[in-house]
Order: structure tokens, then C-alpha cells, then sequence
């Protein structure tokens, strides 16, 4: 195993985040403010508690996972996209790295990236709302596994991107809408019967469902589902990067 | 001489159906300058990237130091610095963490020492502080030289380095080439200029449409390719060619007003001088004389029709 050139591609990338602190972390704490002051404070003062726990506090779990959603793809999606733009992929490819060691320092540094975003908003969170996390093992459990499931994912988008109009597409047409229909603002046993089946057919609602587990151990669906659909999440984009990488698609050719 | 890299009836085809390298036999000797000619589009870069990793060829073999290069890639790779044709750079970063990023990605231990040398060889030292956007063309050529220079490597690929080069820049480029051989250094270099062949290397081929035409040691290919044509405007125009010229390789041409000479330069050194003396004994007057040597592509079209 290249540790060393594992550990080159990862502090490129950590350096490159430091660089650019705003788009990294302080853009997503803005916005997650904004939430909290509409939706915890003047509006979710006037909606009664969910599960016995008040709706700002509600939200938490939700909000975090959609700015570590939204920020894990867009993070890996660049990190990978940038090299292949600039045309210095080259000099990665050239080296002697393995597939897997050229995916675990981009997807590394990206999760760590989310990883760290994800504790900032909550940290945030305590500034607005009380917080409780009664499982604080498998909160950050689901924190890191969904960071480097959605890096993965978000490093795929990043290889198959040909341009900037196709790298900001997933987060903004398909992880967003699913995230806030996945129930980051509400319970979706809150959703008429059909609308719930339909709801659990959206991969983003096992995830927030184990999260918010994790902090009021209450969850929409099974904890185990939400357990083993992140997994098969994960694994699906680590057989589809093995493909890219073993064909060669959009990258070697 | 001892070989470093072997190809083996390598062919590229890219997924559009375009045939990029069409059956590539080639050996590279350990220590040799090795000049890839070629027009643009001939496949020099796509054989170097088949070499390198950054390309998968579609068939065929290709060993460094006896290892393959997909096989046993990390062995092959390690031992290979590549110089992009493209000036390819991250824009923020400064000069010194893009070396030591390079130096990383091959698992190299820090030598801050070793990389401080090699950016002082490329006047690159000063501006090791200096974000990569604001270092001039030629800065950023000798850095991607700094860069694959970075992990020591005992191969050295440079792909078109004088591209967009000025003349400067070519000279110290070809003087750190020079030396780099002299430290043992295996380098393999494309170009479309005949002089930078003629100036570097030890043995030359030279591949057209996907296809190595010729590989051989420089003098001799240079003998077969250093034609030129020498155009002779006559104050007074000719009714017909002298028959005192007539040993020449000489046309008469626009109404008996120019004479075209056909020479070698490397075959006939005397044979332009004996010309002018004949013109001049014969009293013939010379209004203008112009030179015109043949592009690569003529040389090409030449060296495939005498293959043929």
C-alpha cells in the first residue's frame, strides 16, 4: 500500500478546503442558521412537539445530514472533476497508485471535509435549540458512514462530469429534492399512507431516519434497514468505481 | 546496449474506431536520448501515455526493467517521470507544495534537499513561495520538468518540450536534458522539430499515423532526411539549363527565371558551393537566393512512399 502517496492526494485536498474555508464549511453553517431561525424559531415555535420532542430540536438530525449530503457529493464530485478540468490527472494516473488508494485519498479528504461539517452543525445547532444524542456511538457511526458512502458517490459524479453545468446537477436536482422529501423537515409518518410508501422508495429517507435514531432513538423505519440500505448504498458505488476505473471510463481514454 | 523499455505489437484503438497506434515494436536502450518524431496527431502522445499508464493501449506488451507495465504497474510507474505536452498546474498552489505533492504520489520520503536541487537547477528556487498563476509560461514548462524530476525517476518522458518555447528556454531545456543523461537518466522525447532531434538525440524514430515508419540511430537517419531545396532567381532568364550543370539535381523553372536545387545537406557538403561557383564561372547573374527546406510531412510522405 502507497501510504505515503495516499497521504499526498489528502492533504492536497485538506490544503485545497483550507484555501477555500468559505465554500467549505462557513457557506453551509450560514444556511443552516437561516434554517434554524425560520423553521426552529418563527415557525417551528408554532408546531407542536414530534415524538415528544420539539420541532426545532427535530429538524437537527435532518438539516445535518442534508448540508453532509449536499456538501459530501459536491466536495468528492470537484475534487476529482478539478484534476480532469485542469488536465493534471495525469500526474495521478502516472503514479504508482492503485485504484483503490487514488479513491481512498480523494474520498478521504472529501469525508473528512463532511465529517467535520457535520460536527460544526451541531455544534451550531446547540447554539439555537437543545440537543440530546442518546446513541452517541452509532450517531457518529452513521455520520462517517454516510459521509464516505455519499464521497464515493459524489467521486463517480466528479469522473463521469464532463463539464461544471453536469457537476452541480446531482446535488441540486436529485440530493436536495430527495433530502427534503426524505424528511428532514417532518416524520414521514406524518405523510398519508400512500405518500409514505412512495416516501420509502427515496434511499435518503433509511438515512435521516437512522440518524435522527441515533439522537432521540426514534426512527421512521427499522434501524437495521436504515443499517443495511446505507450499506448497500455504499457498496453499489464501490463496484461502479471499480468498473470506472477498470474500463478506464472518462478517465483513461 | 542494454534495453529499459520493450513494446510489443501495441495498438490503440479509441472508442470512436480511430486507430491511434497500429502495431508498435519498439526498444528503448538504457541511457539513450530517444526523439519520437512525429506531425501532430501521430501518436506520439498516445504511445507515451500507453507507456506511462495515463492511457490503456487495446493489445500488446510493454515492459520497463523487465516488468509490465499493467501487471506489475507500480513497479514500472515508479521508476517513470512524465512531462506533459499540455501546461497542466493547479493554479493556487505554490510551486513548492506541487513538487512535494509530486514526490509524494510515488512514495518517496521527504527530501527537501533533493527538491531544493532540482529547483535551483530550473531557476525555480525564488519562486518556490509564488502560486503557480503567476509564473510565466516558460516558469511553468521547467516546473512541470521539476515536477516529474521530483521522485528521482530513471525514465524520463517529455512530451513535446518545446512547444511554445522560446528559443532561451529551448537551449537551457536541451542543456538540462543533456545532463540528465550524463546522471544516468533514460530519456524519451517527442517532437515535430527535426532540429531538436538532430540536437538530442542518440537515435531517432519516427511514426506517422499511428504507424513507427523508421527507427534509427541519428546520423544515418538524418542523412535520409536532411534534404533541402535551394531557389536561385536569375536577373536574366534561361532558354534552357547549361550543359555544365546539368550533374547538378537542378530544375529550371518560372520561364527559365529560377533554378531549384535539390541537395542533402549531410550527403553533398561541398555540392551548394560547387553550384554557386559553376553559376558564377558561367556568368550568370543571381538576383536572390531563397532556401526552402522540406516540412516533416513531405519527409514523412517521402520515407513511406520508399518504404512502400
Amino acid at each position: 500500500m502507497n501510504f505515503k502517496g495516499i497521504a499526498a492526494i489528502y492533504k492536497y485536498e485538506m490544503s485545497r478546503a483550507l484555501r477555500t474555508l468559505g465554500q467549505t464549511l462557513i457557506s453551509p453553517v450560514i444556511s443552516t442558521c437561516l434554517f434554524f431561525i425560520v423553521f426552529g424559531s418563527a415557525i417551528g415555535s408554532r408546531i407542536t412537539d414530534i415524538d415528544g420532542i420539539s420541532y426545532g430540536a427535530f429538524i437537527v438530525p435532518g438539516l445535518i445530514m442534508l448540508s453532509v449530503l449536499t456538501e459530501s457529493v459536491s466536495n468528492a464530485s470537484f475534487g476529482i472533476y478539478f484534476p480532469k478540468f485542469t488536465g493534471t490527472i495525469y500526474e495521478i494516473l502516472s503514479s504508482p497508485l492503485s485504484y483503490l488508494e487514488i479513491t481512498l485519498g480523494y474520498v478521504g479528504a472529501a469525508a473528512t471535509k463532511s465529517i467535520l461539517l457535520g460536527f460544526t452543525i451541531l455544534l451550531t445547532a446547540h447554539l439555537f435549540v437543545d440537543v440530546q444524542i442518546l446513541h452517541p456511538f452509532w450517531m457518529v457511526s452513521f455520520l462517517i458512514l454516510t459521509s464516505f458512502t455519499f464521497c464515493l458517490f459524489g467521486f463517480i459524479v466528479g469522473i463521469w462530469a464532463d463539464g461544471f453545468d453536469r457537476l452541480h446537477l446531482i446535488p441540486l436536482v436529485i440530493i436536495t429534492p430527495l433530502t427534503f422529501l426524505g424528511g428532514t423537515f417532518y416524520s414521514i409518518n406524518m405523510l398519508p399512507e400512500l405518500w409514505q410508501k412512495i416516501a420509502l422508495l427515496n434511499p435518503i429517507v433509511y438515512l435521516i431516519s437512522g440518524f435522527r435514531w441515533s439522537f432521540y432513538g426514534n426512527a421512521d423505519v427499522n434501524i437495521l434497514t436504515s443499517l443495511i440500505m446505507t450499506l448497500i448504498f455504499l457498496f453499489t458505488c464501490v463496484t461502479i468505481i471499480y468498473i470506472i476505473f477498470k474500463t478506464g471510463y472518462k478517465i483513461k481514454n | 546496449m542494454q534495453s529499459i523499455i520493450t513494446i510489443k505489437n501495441t495498438n490503440k484503438v479509441y472508442s470512436s474506431g480511430f486507430r491511434a497506434l497500429n502495431n508498435i515494436n519498439l526498444t528503448i536502450n538504457k541511457g539513450e536520448i530517444f526523439a519520437l518524431l512525429g506531425p501532430n496527431g501521430a501518436g506520439k502522445t498516445t504511445l507515451i501515455g500507453c507507456i506511462c499508464g495515463t492511457i490503456n493501449a487495446s493489445s500488446g506488451t510493454i515492459t520497463v526493467k523487465n516488468n509490465d507495465n499493467v501487471r506489475d504497474y507500480k513497479k514500472t510507474r515508479s521508476i517513470i517521470g512524465l512531462v506533459p505536452q499540455e501546461i497542466a498546474t493547479e493554479a493556487f498552489e505554490t510551486v513548492w507544495a506541487t513538487v512535494k505533492f509530486s514526490r509524494g504520489l510515488f512514495g518517496k520520503k521527504r527530501n527537501d534537499a533533493y527538491l531544493e536541487e532540482i529547483l535551483s537547477q530550473l531557476s525555480l528556487w525564488d519562486k518556490r513561495h509564488e502560486q503557480i498563476r503567476f509564473l510565466s509560461g516558460g516558469m511553468k514548462r521547467r516546473l512541470l520538468i521539476a515536477k516529474a524530476l521530483s521522485h528521482e525517476p530513471e525514465i524520463l518522458f517529455l512530451d513535446e518540450p518545446s512547444a511554445g518555447v522560446d528559443v532561451e528556454l529551448r537551449q537551457s531545456m536541451w542543456q538540462l536534458i543533456k545532463n540528465l543523461q550524463k546522471n544516468g537518466t533514460t530519456i524519451i522525447l517527442t517532437t515535430h522539430y527535426i532540429e531538436e532531434a538532430e540536437m538530442m538525440a542518440d537515435r531517432v524514430g519516427v511514426i506517422h499515423a499511428g504507424e513507427l515508419i523508421i527507427v534509427d540511430e541519428k546520423k544515418s537517419l538524418m542523412n535520409s532526411l536532411g534534404k533541402k531545396t535551394i531557389l536561385i532567381d536569375l536577373t536574366d532568364s534561361l532558354s534552357r539549363l547549361p550543359e555544365s550543370l546539368a550533374s547538378f539535381s537542378l530544375q529550371l523553372e518560372d520561364n527559365g527565371s529560377r533554378l531549384v536545387y535539390f541537395y542533402n545537406t549531410n550527403k553533398d557538403k561541398d555540392a551548394l558551393k560547387n553550384l554557386l561557383n559553376e553559376v558564377n564561372r558561367l556568368g550568370i547573374n543571381i538576383q536572390d537566393v531563397f532556401t526552402k527546406e522540406s516540412t516533416l510531412e513531405e519527409i514523412f510522405v517521402d520515407i513511406i512512399k520508399s518504404k512502400k
